[in-house]
């Protein structure tokens, strides 16, 4: 697969017939900031237009104005999945593929389905509606980006769970920018149009911070340009013409390759999702490999195997395309880089890799900072450089609770 | 960790902050709703608002309006209360003396970017605003971001065309106490049908504003990133996450920087974020050295690099200290340096770099030799 995935757009402008379905994704930066209100808001003008819209999922959150907003539509009734005891209602995906509406709206794409449902997550859920031709809009908020994961933890103590795969997000044809001021948002934290009381509170001392949500909503900001930024780019048939040199843009022709070394150390995780978020942002290919012992010398205890082949699984998530190596040490990767000669693997052609007299094609490569001191000694070749993430597993310091191993998905 | 913090405010710099809340306390306050053309439903949300604000009790009253309105904004008009406009010559002005007379919590103004008719006390709308605010009112206003004077140029390599009324440079930083972003998709693909025919000149009017739109969300960030900074600084609080990307080149005398520097700049636009470049004072430079230094520097200023040159014996302590204060989240430094003694103590720093730059990283950027 490759390790970049072409906006709809893209595809679009293959197909000019045949209109692929069209996902929208509402970007908000907490709760409350009237994602799901828009949402509704946006179904009711279509069904003013005439399309056939429906409401595949919807959760009221026991908010009047929104209620109120959702009248009139069509519900697709919700499917109840019994799970130890507990009645759970989740969106019905085949009634809405039985409906066969034009468009459907879904809240809260993060969320991760209770066990015994057919798909784990509910954009894999999306994902289907828009494979059978169904236009979706949808909402997130920004924390729930996986690429932002770490950064997240770190601007609100809290390591977020519920995540959705920056290729996603991209594969959107829009993503559109739910804003309103932390200042709105608190006064209407604090009248209880967003949480019950008890949970207002807590939600107080955690997110909704001024300065915290000050963070988040910036942070939505600069996502929701930069997304608009590549969709213009994919869509833009030459590179570079019309723009003057005082706001250059990303040449579409060259291409940065990024390459994450991974280990078994848990730090992986966050090089894994900042080499994704710097290969989105560079328009970069990227790739993570692993080294592994070739002639039995020294064994990787099995554990550390499965750590890496977590990894290697969470990168492929992410669309990152994962290799092994044999090797001893991590200049292996290195050499990957530079020597890998024949029976190159389909999708990373050597010249891609290596050849690089192309002095604006760089080559990032991310290592944990333990592994890059083993690498100073080689002293890297001309136009080649290295990117050491100098980034622990953040313990105490600040952050909120016990060290928390990163999310990885498995 | 606060105590030692280089944000720790001087007492000065508290005074000055408790005098502006002071006079903010008494101004009213100024909510603006951006829009990055007409249409994007900018009146709709604050109308929207105005409407809820009431509902809940505030005294809400709309003092000026758009000529024309779609059904759904005019089903919100009904619900508020609206002082008339002044008709004069033919154009209209807000009735600035009623408003005062009347003096609501919030005055609501659809459309900031007015000039008025000639013989009105002031000669533009945002002067009208002002006079809201010094008289305690609060003011709640939509603008189309291509009347900000200070995104002029901008506006006009976008589009061509220069607006003939502007928001001065400085009214929205001086008192603007919020700003919302109105979002939405340039062209709506959903209410559009099956390759509706995409002429030419609709994609072109697309990417237009598909990049104005671009530029209200930054905007919008950049101030909001002032504020978040002023108010971390005000509550003695560690600029410790970097939500913009940050970039910093350190450079040398000996090194041939100009590709650091180049991919420097082009990481720091890719990311809309800032650039620094900063050199570390080393004694006793030849003359050879000094000409390549400012060569290096002058490049660097060039590129639009905020350029600062720091001093201090331990050059990796000056250097991550730097990176600290100003929330560097990209180090790139050159890795090889002239033979001997030199190369071993330029090595020793660029693992203490590493070691130490926690979240930041580093490019450790080789040179030719």
């Amino acid at each position: 697969m490759s390790s970049s995935t072409p906006t709809r757009a893209e595809s679009t402008r293959d197909a000019p017939s045949k209109r692929p379905a069209q996902l929208r994704v509402l970007l908000g930066y907490a709760a409350g900031v009237g994602k799901t209100f828009r949402m509704l808001e946006e179904a009711q003008q279509l069904k003013r237009q005439g399309k056939d819209t429906v409401v595949g999922y919807f959760e009221p959150h026991g908010r009047k104005d929104t209620i109120a907003k959702a009248a009139g539509l069509e519900m697709i009734p919700t499917k109840t999945i019994n799970y130890r005891g507990v009645d759970f209602q989740e969106m019905d995906t085949d009634a809405i593929l039985r409906r066969r509406p034009a468009i459907c709206v879904v809240d809260e794409l993060a969320h991760t389905n209770v066990p015994g449902s057919e798909r784990a997550k509910r954009w894999e859920d999306v994902q289907v509606l828009l494979d059978s031709g169904i236009d979706v809009i949808t909402n997130m908020n920004i924390q729930h980006l996986e690429s932002l994961n770490d950064h997240i933890f770190n601007i609100t103590g809290v390591r977020v769970r519920e995540t959705v795969p920056d290729w996603f997000v991209k594969s959107a044809s829009e993503v559109v920018m739910v804003d309103a001021t932390t200042g709105a948002l608190l006064n209407r934290l604090k009248r209880g149009d967003i949480y019950a009381p008890e949970k207002a509170q807590q939600a107080m001392e955690n997110f909704f911070k001024e300065s915290t949500l000050a963070a988040l909503r910036e942070l939505a900001l600069r996502q929701t340009a930069h997304e608009l930024e590549i969709r213009e780019i994919a869509e833009m048939p030459e590179p570079a013409e019309g723009f003057s040199p005082a706001s250059p843009r990303p040449e579409k022709a060259v291409r940065d390759r990024i390459l994450i070394y991974v280990t078994a150390d848990p730090s992986t995780a966050m090089l894994i999702r900042r080499g994704r978020r710097m290969a989105d942002y560079l328009g970069a290919d990227c790739f993570a490999v692993c080294v592994s012992p070739h002639d039995g010398r020294r064994h990787l205890a099995t554990q550390d195997i499965e750590a890496i082949q977590k990894h290697l699984n969470f990168a492929r998530n992410l669309h990152i395309e994962g290799r092994t190596l044999e090797g001893d040490d991590p200049a292996e990767s290195k050499r990957y880089s530079r020597d890998y000669r024949g029976g190159a693997p389909p999708a990373v052609s050597t010249g891609d890799l290596s050849a690089s007299a192309d002095r604006r094609r760089s080559r990032l490569f991310y290592f944990d900072s333990q592994s890059v001191m083993k690498l100073s000694g080689s002293a890297p070749r001309p136009s080649m450089f290295i990117q050491a993430l100098a980034r622990r597993v953040y313990t105490g310091a600040g952050a909120k609770g016990p060290g928390v191993m990163p999310a990885v998905a498995s | 960790m606060a105590t030692d913090s280089p944000h720790r405010p001087t007492p000065d710099q508290l005074l000055a902050e408790v005098e502006l809340e002071e006079i903010r306390k008494r101004r009213g306050r100024l909510k603006v709703f951006l829009g990055y053309a007409s249409g994007v439903g900018k009146s709709f949300q604050m109308l929207d608002e105005a409407r809820r604000r009431r509902e809940r009790g505030e005294d809400v009253v709309v003092c000026a309006l758009q000529p024309e309105y779609p059904p759904e904004v005019r089903a919100i008009l009904q619900k508020l209360e609206i002082i008339p406009m002044l008709k004069m010559g033919g154009a209209e002005a807000i009735d600035v003396a009623a408003v005062i007379r009347r003096h609501p919590q919030v005055a609501v103004i659809d459309g900031l970017a007015y000039d008025n008719p000639p013989g009105s006390p002031n000669a533009h709308r945002w002067q009208d605003v002002e006079q809201l605010l010094d008289a305690g009112i609060s003011v709640m206003a939509s603008l189309n971001l291509q009347y900000l004077e200070k995104l002029q140029e901008e506006v006009e390599r976008i589009t061509g065309k220069r607006a003939s009324c502007t928001i001065p440079r400085g009214f929205l930083d001086r008192s603007s106490d919020e700003i919302v972003v109105v979002d939405a998709p340039a062209i709506d693909s959903l209410s559009r049908g099956i390759a509706a025919a995409d002429s030419a000149t609709r994609l072109a009017e697309g990417h237009k504003l598909s990049r104005l739109r671009e530029l209200a969300l930054l905007v919008a960030a950049s101030v909001i990133d002032r504020q978040l900074e002023s108010y971390l600084r005000s509550h003695g609080m560690d600029w410790s996450w970097g939500v913009q990307e940050r970039i910093l080149v350190c450079v040398t005398p000996k090194s041939s920087t100009a590709q650091m520097l180049e991919s420097g700049r082009r990481n720091a636009d890719r990311f809309q974020g800032e650039f620094y470049v900063i050199y570390v004072q080393q004694p006793a430079l030849s003359q050879h050295d000094r000409t390549v230094l400012e060569q290096n520097l002058d490049y660097a200023r060039q590129l639009g690099a905020q350029v600062e040159i720091l001093t201090g014996l331990d050059a990796a302590e000056a250097i991550l200290k730097f990176a600290r204060e100003k929330g560097i989240t990209q180090i790139f430094i050159g890795h090889s340096m002239p033979q001997g003694a030199w190369r071993r103590l330029w090595s020793n720093l660029i693992e203490r770099i590493i070691r130490f730059a926690e979240g930041i990283d580093v490019v450790v950027y080789p040179h030719p030799r």
